[in-house]
């Protein structure tokens, strides 16, 4: 048997698999976004229409005539924003962590490495179910507050914008420490000790040497967070009650009480072609001459 | 230490270390004593220690139903999941093709596309081919997600492999399938173990997708869980979160000890 043929049946049912079951639903998806809506939901498969992204950008007025509506423009938009400052906030907080974490001990290193990974590995849905303990009125937060003498009434910050911010941040810190840690972990100690002993200051130190080496890992635990965050739906359906609608809670809503298919799959487009671009920027950013690796 | 040893010590680096340690560990924390708590208000205010909740969740026909319906999902999707992920690994690592960038794109796919978008799709395709949303779909759908969670561990421990060995093993006259079996199976063993047990934990957490794919009786555990949430918090979910977080906690440990042992 040839290495090629070998080769060939090895991955051939990964392929398979992954073809047949999510590349070519997500070409259907693409499909049914150009389709026109059933009268009792669902689609009529041989109608095609742009309807679901003109209704994306406009809505009809009783003359018939297209307006410009801004409303899911604003959905997309603040998910964009949330989803960045989720990005920034889990940089701002893992840094410092995966640089501890990077600059001890080996041995330690693993262990510490463990237990970051534990809350990543939990379960989303009961890490999100345990910020309702924490927030709700009379959770623990007022609690602890009220307890010690700090507040005198409840916080009432369950079912907020703030809440889902605390849940999205929450939730995918795991997704920068790590690879911060990793570019952290693997940049060359020499460098440091060069600066150290050209009399640099351990600000100057990190600024101009550990921060511009650990750039890869920066932007890719920006990217790891920014693009689940900006799909998020378990986190806004539990903490962000009904009054901070997320793309993905909008998308959810079509296949269920609105039953607008077409349209459901028309904003899932949006927002993977959304995603797919910041990954192509990104790779296009970060190209390495390719055969230097082989 | 020394002052070199010391130049190291970024201050304040600890002690933002330690705090975030404890602010991923407390709120996992919070849940779990209240599991234990008596009061049946799931107020933090704490009335004695009770497994009462969890008795509730015994009893729960729906609830067992649903931790049955994870289960069986969970393993099947793993071992089919594990097991194309073996099969692909064995066909990446070490080597260089034509084609390579996109055969690992499409393998690490089900892990960029988001978790609604990719469930919606899968919904679709569902639907239009007509099968019927059940315990099937939900298993081909989480199957598509293991692949590329085992596949990581599975092609790291590949790559560390010496490739003296396969060759001492060729020269010997073992055939490759002799070879795989008698030579690389056993050694890459520890990181198909880890990774299935990874994949088992994907599968045993996902909401997203199988909110989307599952039928009226075939609810899975965290989809319950998260209706039941929707309408109230009870302590009944206390508990059984305790019971998904144990759960997924005594795997990573296993396979972190695994990984120790062996590398």
């Amino acid at each position: 048997m040839s290495a090629l043929s070998r080769r060939s049946g090895l991955l051939a049912p990964a392929m398979l698999a992954i073809g047949v079951l999510l590349v070519l639903p997500l070409g259907l998806m693409a499909y049914v976004s150009t389709l026109e809506r059933g009268s009792d939901g669902g689609v009529i498969w041989d109608r095609h229409t742009l309807d679901a992204y003109v209704q994306f950008l406009f809505e009809r007025d009783l003359m018939d005539n297209l307006a410009l509506n801004t409303d899911y423009l604003g959905i997309f938009a603040r998910s964009i924003g949330l989803a960045a400052t989720t990005a920034v906030l889990t940089l701002a907080i893992a840094f410092p962590t995966a640089m501890w974490m990077a600059f001890q001990p080996p041995s330690r290193r693993t262990f510490l490495l463990f237990v970051v990974t534990v809350p990543f590995w939990t379960n989303l849905l009961v890490r999100n179910y345990s910020w309702i303990l924490i927030l709700r009125n009379g959770g623990f937060l007022d609690f602890a507050l009220m307890g010690t003498g700090l507040r005198h009434e409840p916080l009432n910050i369950l079912y907020s914008p703030l809440a889902t911010g605390i849940g999205l941040v929450y939730s995918f810190l795991p997704f920068m420490i790590l690879p911060v840690y990793v570019s952290l972990e693997k940049l060359d100690r020499r460098y440091i000790e060069a600066a150290f002993d050209l009399g640099a200051d351990r600000l100057r130190t990190l600024i101009r040497i550990i921060l511009p080496l650990s750039m890869p890992g920066i932007v890719g635990g920006l990217i790891l967070v920014f693009v689940p965050c900006l799909g998020a739906f378990v986190t806004p359906a539990l903490l962000g009650g009904g009054k901070s609608l997320m793309i993905g809670s909008l998308i959810q809503q079509q296949f269920g009480q609105a039953r607008n298919w077409p349209f459901g799959a028309a904003l899932a487009f949006v927002l993977l072609a959304i995603i797919l671009a910041a990954l192509w920027v990104h790779a296009m950013r970060f190209r390495r001459p390719t055969r230097s690796a082989a | 230490m020394t002052g070199s040893r010391d130049l190291w010590q970024f201050p304040g680096t600890k002690t933002a270390a330690f705090a975030v340690i404890v602010y991923l560990y407390l709120p996992i924390l919070v849940l779990i004593v209240l599991s234990f708590n008596a009061s049946d208000s799931s107020l933090a205010r704490w009335e004695g220690f009770s497994t009462h909740w969890y008795a509730m969740v015994a009893a729960d026909d729906n609830m067992l139903n649903a931790i049955r319906n994870s289960g069986i999902v969970a393993c099947i999707a793993t071992l089919f999941g594990t097991a194309i992920a073996t099969a692909a690994a064995l066909g990446t690592a070490r080597t260089r093709f034509r084609g390579q960038t996109v055969v690992e794109a499409l393998i690490g796919l089900p892990l960029i596309v988001p978790d609604i978008v990719a469930a919606i799709a899968i919904l679709l395709f569902f639907v239009m081919i007509g099968i019927k949303l059940g315990l099937i779909s939900l298993v081909l759908a989480h199957t598509v997600f293991a692949i590329p969670i085992a596949y990581l561990p599975i092609r790291a421990r590949l790559e560390g492999l010496d490739p003296a060995l396969a060759e001492a093993a060729a020269d010997l006259y073992a055939n490759p399938w002799q070879t795989l079996r008698r030579v690389i199976l056993p050694l890459i063993w520890p990181g198909i173990v880890s990774g299935a047990m990874l994949a088992f934990i994907g599968s045993l957490g996902d909401v997203v997708v199988s909110y989307f794919v599952s039928g009226p009786g075939s609810t899975t555990l965290p989809v319950y869980v998260f209706s039941m949430v929707r309408m109230g918090v009870t302590p009944t979910v206390n508990a059984v979160s305790t019971l998904l977080i144990a759960a997924s906690v005594s795997l990573l440990t296993a396979s972190y000890l695994l990984g120790r042992r062996f590398s």
